[in-house]
């Protein structure tokens, strides 16, 4: 860097220390302020890594410690158990919440983006869901939720639909924790995409009005290419975060009814600690954690042709 | 203002209203239970509004659960994680931004790989090493594994690098130390950076889940987020009283989303690089 010869030079005129410890001193300064970041992430995340791949590899006692080994056993029963079904349910949840979400995300954008009174207002009820947390939300859609006292199926009555058991069928437990995380994200997508498109230049919409272009129009050819960046980083970020969901589970279903919503995380999770089968849990979430980095990567070399960088 | 335009302009105005009220929806519901009184929860069809204000189910449930303590925990443990992950990442980001050593290069792509890794992969042999630290139910447990983040060091770095050197030759030929510089001049001048990791930091590990999930057992130790979850259980179906308390525990994250959402926002967005 281009600083360098005058940081030499300001060593040397500190006069009171001798030279050779002020150069000591200028070589080793730069170690100490990086120090404690790496010593807290050595312990708390390169060496559990290893303790993972490690672990992975052992039948565990309760205590976590390794006893018997097994090889790749517990990657090869992850993939001919129910990890697999696990991993179904997963993405499934995925498909559920990511395209909705981006999508109410973008409408409530290219509303709240309008030239009117008022917008401000509107933009804070948007996002208001960012400050609520998972807990809380899913506390609270339980309740909205109950089949019988629920205000969700009194609504669905009035407009002549029969009630749903929400939470516990199980052909509707998963769209229904995938609709609580769609509302819980919803502020944050609203909120990235709302940023991109206060970026988009006023000229560009200036230029297409005098070409005569609609709104459906505009918005199809020019706003949403403008900010085709955002839509990627937010659909990369989601499938990231969907894949991750644990909170919601927790509290609505805690997996069931009869596995339906027994996600991958949900199941690392039960095995252990609820089976204090540590090695087992530590191969799938091993599994996991590639299965994403491939998915990452599926998303950038099929994303990156479509999104149109400026 | 053509007729037509001011029939839009009204239709977008209703679609504001309709899409608002969808999302505050349950928000605004929450806190009518926790004001109704039990005789109004369960009736059938349910009411949206009490017949009047019933305060006195926030006393019972403050009665019942140590909802303030929660919070307590929620704040010491939030606020102690970001002064932690500020200082940490404020220190490693300038010196990746301002200083040159050998294993530069290597080290800061060495800090970018953990942001790879999701926390499901450190998450059991972090229990097991809090675990054998005797740090179950501390409140050391729930802060010691976040105290830094190669994200925060990243996104300081980016906020020093702004900061040009020749700022720095300048205060150190007038006998500026390189630790006082970096107190009293790059810290000052990267302040927007510092809050916004910071408003992020406090959001996020107040609103963690898991992790004081599997460190407490103790009543006492729990965090807001692990007081909702046990709620249900401690209450019954009393939903007036859980909603009590649920708006308790939502309040502080309100007030800061309508007081600072400019650095809400900006934090959440550079956070999001992480997931």
């Amino acid at each position: 860097m281009a600083g360098q010869p005058a940081r030499a030079t300001a060593a040397r005129t500190r006069v009171s220390s001798p030279k050779w410890r002020a150069r000591w001193a200028e070589r080793v300064e730069p170690y100490l302020y990086i120090a404690p970041s790496l010593a807290l992430l050595i312990i708390f995340t390169f060496y559990p890594i290893v303790r993972s791949l490690y672990l992975s590899l052992f039948l565990t006692n309760p205590l976590g410690e390794p006893r018997v080994f097994v090889g790749l056993e517990h990657y090869a029963n992850a993939l001919t158990t129910t990890f697999l079904k696990s991993m179904g349910v997963t993405l499934l949840f995925v498909l559920y919440t990511v395209p909705v979400g981006l999508l109410l995300g973008l409408a409530l954008a290219l509303l709240a983006h309008q030239p009117l009174k008022g917008t401000r207002f509107f933009q804070l009820v948007f996002s208001s869901p960012l400050a609520i947390s998972a807990a809380i939300g899913s506390t609270i859609w339980v309740m909205m939720l109950n089949p019988v006292s629920g205000i969700v199926n009194y609504l669905l009555s009035l407009v002549g639909l029969s009630p749903v058991r929400w939470l516990t069928d199980p052909s509707w437990a998963l769209p229904a924790v995938g609709m609580v995380s769609i509302w819980l994200r919803l502020g944050f997508n609203f909120v990235l995409m709302l940023s991109a498109l206060q970026n988009v230049p006023e000229e560009l919409h200036e230029a297409a009005m005098v070409d005569g272009a609609g709104f459906w129009a505009k918005t199809r050819h020019i706003t949403v290419p403008m900010i085709s960046p955002t839509l990627f980083f937010a659909a990369v970020v989601g499938v990231i975060h969907a894949f991750q969901v644990f909170a919601e589970i927790d509290i609505m279903t805690a997996g069931g009814p009869s596995d339906a919503t027994n996600t991958v995380v949900y199941r690392i999770y039960q095995v252990a600690f609820r089976q204090y089968e540590f090695g087992s849990a530590s191969a799938q979430a091993i599994l996991l954690f590639i299965v994403m980095v491939i998915l990452t990567y599926i998303q950038f070399r099929l994303g990156e042709r479509r999104v149109h960088y400026q | 203002m053509s007729a037509s335009s001011r029939f839009t302009r009204l239709l977008l105005y209703a679609a504001l209203c309709m899409a608002g009220l969808v999302m505050v929806f349950p928000i605004l519901y929450a806190v009518s239970i926790s004001l109704m009184p039990p005789a109004e929860v369960n009736t059938f069809p349910p009411r949206f509004l009490p017949s009047a204000p019933q305060w006195s189910n926030y006393a019972e449930v403050a009665r019942s659960v140590p909802v303030g303590r929660y919070l307590l925990n929620s704040l010491i443990i939030s606020g102690a994680v970001t002064l932690g992950q500020v200082a940490t990442a404020s220190l490693s980001g300038y010196a990746f931004a301002f200083m040159n050593f050998r294993g530069k290069a290597a080290l800061f792509a060495l800090f970018m790989s953990t942001m790879m890794v999701p926390w499901e992969v450190t998450l059991i042999p972090n229990y097991l090493t809090i675990r054998s630290l005797r740090l179950l139910n501390s409140y050391s447990g729930m802060i010691l594994p976040f105290l830094a983040t190669a994200f925060g060091t990243f996104l300081l770095r980016q906020f020093f690098l702004q900061i040009p050197l020749e700022l720095e030759d300048a205060a150190r030929i007038d006998g500026c130390g390189r630790f006082r510089f970096f107190w009293s001049i790059a810290l000052p001048l990267a302040r927007p950076g510092l809050l916004t990791l910071g408003v992020y930091t406090f959001l996020s590990t107040w609103n963690q889940y898991l992790w004081p999930l599997l460190v407490t057992d103790s009543r006492l130790m729990r965090t807001v987020q692990i007081g909702v979850r046990f709620l249900m259980n401690e209450e019954g179906m009393q939903y007036h009283r859980i909603m009590a308390g649920v708006v308790l525990c939502m309040a502080p994250a309100l007030l800061i989303l309508v007081l600072g959402q400019r650095y809400l926002v900006r934090g959440l967005m550079a956070g999001s690089v992480k997931g």
